[in-house]
């Protein structure tokens, strides 16, 4: 799928949002972080042809680009089902039951806490603590926060993610 | 129960929006001060207040502020650290999503106190109802003349921009922090140079809190008589308390402090979920956890340091009788050791190490001095690693032997009967 994509599709994909984010700092290197998240959204994920968009765009170190992609645990760097799961299970979220839905998800989904579903559909990861303490146990799905979360309640979240009906709406 | 503060407006729906904060007295304090005080007034009032840093480490606002020289040409920054990610900790995302223009404009009686003219909002990148909410109060500031150029004809101008983390804990660290804004890997950096000389771009720099600053309009709105009347003398103001684990009631309650942990607990938390406390963490999963005889420790930053642990988040995480502390320990090192940048050693491999040897006590595999090497290795750990990421995780897992070290000789001892 990224085949596909040239490095100048990339760069005229995020030459205007890349502008933006540079007009805030003093230095290009500082819009590195946005600009990765821009390509983020727009792909999935950042790979080789979006480092070194953004390095052209910005115009430094392409090698700049990779230390900041390779640091920081939101950017996917392999390709994420239409769906990815985080799962917190630190202390509160444990405390409340988190590796019991860790197991309930990894049965039901069928892989385990850093795989992809083989239909693409769902991508499993255990995080640390999310800061939702308050609804623990939490499971954050794409960018929004799941709390209070029983077993149940997955089941519930799954299938209205997968496009099914749910056992509660027919 | 005394009145709320920062939670005033907290479960209304439209307390997000600048004219609902306006109404409840919003943007009172910034009129106030750029009106009546001049910048070295705000430093010296706000030191004055005795407001202490709500971030975790405690440090006294003003006098952080009165670090910035005055004969430095370069421009200044103020950073506001929304990083939160201290395990037990959620007070700033409560702020950020339901209340912010309490935090806008905290930041803008900082940036007008220290000099700055652009200011970042540095929010964890997983907070994305946080990241819209603010970037809604800035804009909705901007459009009623709070931010941007000349506020309120002060001659005072400021921009806010946010800049969102992507995932590691270390970014809390202030210098880590910025480092990320710089576009770097999220690694500290040696103190000094403190920010306050040379932080952002090399450039003087103050990093506060979230809670800290949203404390602003309000010491200003309503005066420091009032401010001093919340909580001790020695370091007042409204305080928010996360209280989460195994508590019936989990929650974020705004309690003066000096309160005893216990009380806390039993009366704000609901008391333990599973039969009694057994044991709970004090200010985030970095501050050594007591054992529940110890409950009467009072709930204030001198108290909890000369019992030995800290108020750092105010994160009250509640472990009852069902809680084996030895996984709890585990979970914590892993915690760190995941979230360890890796730059310095005693960090980096001393938490790997702790991690493996908690992994295999807890898998009944642990060995006769198992424990003294865990001990060994906070030893080696606290206060030679790089920043307090070392520290929190030594500290933490030290006092989980400290005070239940049976619990990890009850593990170990099946396995050392068998060989």
């Amino acid at each position: 799928m990224s085949d596909a994509r040239s490095l100048t599709d990339i760069k005229r994909d995020l030459a205007t949002g890349v502008r933006q984010m540079r007009a805030r700092y003093p230095t290009s290197r500082s819009a590195i972080m946005p600009a990765l998240e821009l390509a983020q959204q727009k792909y999935g994920q950042v790979e080789g042809l979006t480092y070194q968009a953004v390095s052209e765009l910005l115009d430094v170190p392409e090698i700049w680009v990779f230390e900041v992609a390779s640091f920081y645990s939101l950017f996917d760097r392999s390709q994420t089902g239409r769906h990815h799961l985080r799962l917190c299970t630190n202390l509160s979220c444990m405390l409340r039951g988190s590796d019991a839905l860790m197991q309930h998800l990894q049965n039901r989904l069928a892989i385990k806490s850093g795989e992809t579903t083989s239909d693409g559909a769902f991508t499993l990861t255990d995080v640390e603590c999310l800061g939702a303490c308050e609804m623990a146990p939490v499971l954050m799905v794409d960018a929004r926060y799941h709390g209070d979360l029983t077993t149940d309640k997955l089941d519930v979240l799954l299938a209205s993610l997968a496009g099914q009906p749910t056992k509660e709406a027919t | 129960m005394s009145e709320l503060v920062l939670l005033k407006n907290i479960d209304n729906p439209d307390a997000s929006r600048i004219e609902t904060y306006e109404k409840s007295g919003g943007y009172q304090g910034l009129r106030t001060v750029l009106r009546d005080y001049d910048p070295d007034q705000v430093i010296e009032t706000v030191k004055s207040s005795n407001l202490r840093g709500r971030g975790g480490a405690g440090f006294p606002t003003g006098l952080k502020w009165s670090f910035v020289p005055k004969d430095n040409p370069l421009p200044r920054y103020l950073c506001c650290n929304a990083d939160e990610g201290e395990p037990g900790t959620f007070k700033d995302r409560i702020l950020m999503e339901r209340d912010p223009h309490q935090l806008i404009e905290g930041m803008v009686i900082a940036a007008y106190a220290i000099g700055c003219k652009t200011a970042y909002l540095y929010i964890r990148g997983e907070y994305s109802v946080s990241i819209e909410h603010c970037q809604q109060a800035i804009d909705e500031a901007h459009a009623l003349g709070y931010l941007g150029q000349n506020i309120l004809n002060s001659g005072h101008s400021l921009d806010i921009h946010i800049h969102k983390g992507a995932g590691a804990y270390i970014c809390g660290e202030e210098t880590a922090l910025l480092e990320s804004i710089e576009g770097k890997r999220g690694q500290p950096k040696l103190k000094p140079p403190f920010p306050a000389v040379a932080g952002l771009y090399e450039c003087p720099t103050v990093v506060n809190n979230v809670e800290t600053l949203a404390c602003l309009p309000h010491l200003f709105r309503r005066g420091e008589d009032w401010f001093s009347s919340i909580g001790p003398k020695d370091a007042p103001g409204p305080k928010l308390f996360g209280l989460s684990g195994h508590v019936r009631k989990p929650g974020l309650y705004e309690l003066p402090m000096g309160m005893s942990l216990g009380e806390m607990l039993e009366v704000y938390g609901g008391g333990a979920l599973n039969g009694a406390f057994k044991a709970a963490i004090p200010g985030g999963v970095s501050a050594p956890m007591f054992p529940s005889d110890l409950f009467d420790v009072k709930m204030d930053f001198g108290s909890l340091a000369a019992a030995g642990s800290m108020l750092g988040s105010a994160a009250v995480i509640g472990l009852d009788d069902t809680a084996s502390i030895p996984v709890v320990a585990r979970r914590i090192t892993e915690f760190f050791n995941h979230e360890s940048c890796g730059k310095c050693t005693p960090c980096r491999e001393g938490l790997t190490w702790a991690a493996k040897i908690l992994r295999r006590i807890e898998a009944g595999q642990g060995q006769v001095g198992d424990v003294e090497q865990l001990a060994m290795l906070c030893g080696g750990i606290f206060g030679k690693s790089f920043c307090a990421l070392g520290d929190g995780a030594a500290w933490a897992l030290g006092a989980t032997i400290k005070h239940f070290r049976h619990e990890f000789d009850a593990l170990i001892a099946p396995q050392t009967m068998v060989s």
